[in-house]
């Protein structure tokens, strides 16, 4: 079975690669770009921790065929930041301790990120179901709201 | 319990240009020779959890830009491609706004990054009893246009889905669009559905109904379950029972009653079959008060 190459940006850098059909496009993040941010949590499309950016939209790594990122524009956690400065979101739940063990972390700065994109001004409601698919164990969703409430505080402010 | 496993089995990947040379490839597909997918939020956790066989070839149904269409035509209904996303569908406005049942039934699915890839083909396709757009397009008449190299068909949704994860489809062909027709005219639907958590969960019960009353007269009644039968089911004997029948509180009760009756839920870790039958009379009528009171 041969492996496929394909083109595509990923944190506005070009990478031509070729991968294995079965490869997802979580495995190729963390295992052939090492890039291990993205976190897998259940691998099966239920708990969001994979998370990234494609198109603009967010999508379950795990449950996407590495091949399928062939012309795509992909954004993963390790996109957000501008050097060493870290973005408004990630800001936010550091300041607002957004996270505890952080597993889910990765994952929920992107769906809060395409959220903040669309809805700059969200309200509690929108933020829930912004993030209600990324599970999270730890925090019981309050700080994380409350962070998300905090970055379109800062992102407002900053323009 | 079926063993986890975290990777895909091996598998070729092949991505057809047009309809044409995807039904081609699938002339004599044998099972587990050719997977079709399209969103792949249900076929890659089943190949990875291996409920599905490894295939040769994983085919993508997202080359075939014909079928990514939602189309309305005036008097006729709504088209929805077989590779139109859940998200494209609850974003579109007419659908929200001709189709509400359907939106409400469609948005009830899993999360954004599920319904950012599946379609409500896909819905259809893996024919779970608790499939969340299926109680809705049941109630609506939806019919699924199918088509292989023998040619096409259209098969009414009732007659699509066989049984638990399984659908009259063959294996060499493909679902090509929904066609839903108009709401009842002066109807009005609702879908809802209960769950454990109100996102990223599958349904315990869902209740679509789609009903017109004129002069508080039910005029036309549709009542759909998911999840508590083989297949979603309409609660036929309710709906006779209230057609022809004035708005009044006994008779929603009972159309509540006669559609537990009807259901015949199965117990599971997720909920008992009594619950769910209980349920059932509950939500019916609670849809039935929501449709029908406000238009008193």
């Amino acid at each position: 079975m041969e492996m496929r190459d394909i083109k595509f940006t990923l944190n506005g850098n070009a990478f031509e690669i070729a991968v294995k059909p079965w490869r997802t496009l979580l495995e190729m993040i963390r295992e052939d770009l090492h890039l291990t941010g993205t976190k897998e949590g259940c691998g099966e499309g239920e708990c969001g921790s994979c998370t990234v950016i494609m198109g603009d939209k967010t999508v379950n790594s795990c449950l996407v065929p590495a091949v399928e990122a062939d012309n795509q524009e992909i954004i993963t956690i390790e996109g957000l930041p501008h050097g060493e400065k870290l973005h408004p979101i990630q800001e936010a739940f550091e300041s607002k301790a957004g996270l505890q063990c952080g597993f889910c972390t990765p994952g929920m700065i992107m769906s809060a990120k395409v959220l903040l994109d669309k809805t700059p001004d969200p309200s509690e409601e929108e933020i829930r179901e912004g993030i209600a698919g990324n599970f999270c164990r730890c925090t019981g969703y309050t700080k994380i709201i409350e962070s998300i409430q905090a970055a379109a505080e800062m992102i407002k402010g900053a323009r | 319990m079926a063993t986890f496993y975290r990777r895909l089995p091996r598998f070729d990947y092949v991505k057809p240009k047009s309809l044409g040379d995807a039904l081609d490839l699938l002339k004599g597909n044998k099972l587990g020779a050719i997977q079709v997918y399209a969103g792949g939020t249900d076929v890659i956790p089943r190949l990875k959890a291996r409920l599905l066989p490894a295939p040769k070839f994983l085919m993508d149904l997202k080359g075939l830009s014909e079928l990514d269409h939602i189309e309305y035509k005036d008097g006729q209904g709504l088209d929805i491609g077989a590779l139109a996303t859940v998200s494209s569908l609850i974003q579109n406005t007419l659908v929200r706004e001709q189709f509400g049942v359907l939106f409400q039934g469609a948005n009830s699915i899993a999360s954004t990054q599920v319904q950012n890839r599946g379609t409500l083909a896909g819905n259809l396709c893996n024919a779970i009893p608790s499939a969340d757009s299926a109680p809705a397009l049941l109630c609506l008449g939806a019919k699924l246009v199918c088509v292989s190299h023998r040619g096409e068909r259209r098969i009414n949704i009732e007659n699509f889905i066989t049984g638990p994860r399984k659908t009259i489809l063959e294996s060499d062909e493909l679902v090509k669009k929904i066609h839903v027709p108009d709401m009842p005219a002066g109807s009005r639907g609702v879908y809802i559905k209960l769950s454990t958590r109100s996102r990223m969960d599958l349904s315990l019960v869902g209740v679509a109904v789609v009903v017109a009353a004129v002069d508080g007269v039910i005029r036309d009644i549709r009542i759909g379950l998911g999840g508590v039968a083989p297949t979603t089911i309409r609660a036929k004997r309710a709906e006779e029972m209230l057609l022809g029948e004035k708005v009044r509180d006994n008779i929603i009760a009972e159309g509540g009653r006669l559609a537990a009756e009807e259901s015949s839920p199965r117990s599971s870790h997720r909920a008992s079959a009594e619950y769910r039958r209980l349920m059932v009379e509950v939500l019916v009528k609670r849809a039935l008060i929501q449709t029908l009171k406000v238009q008193e």
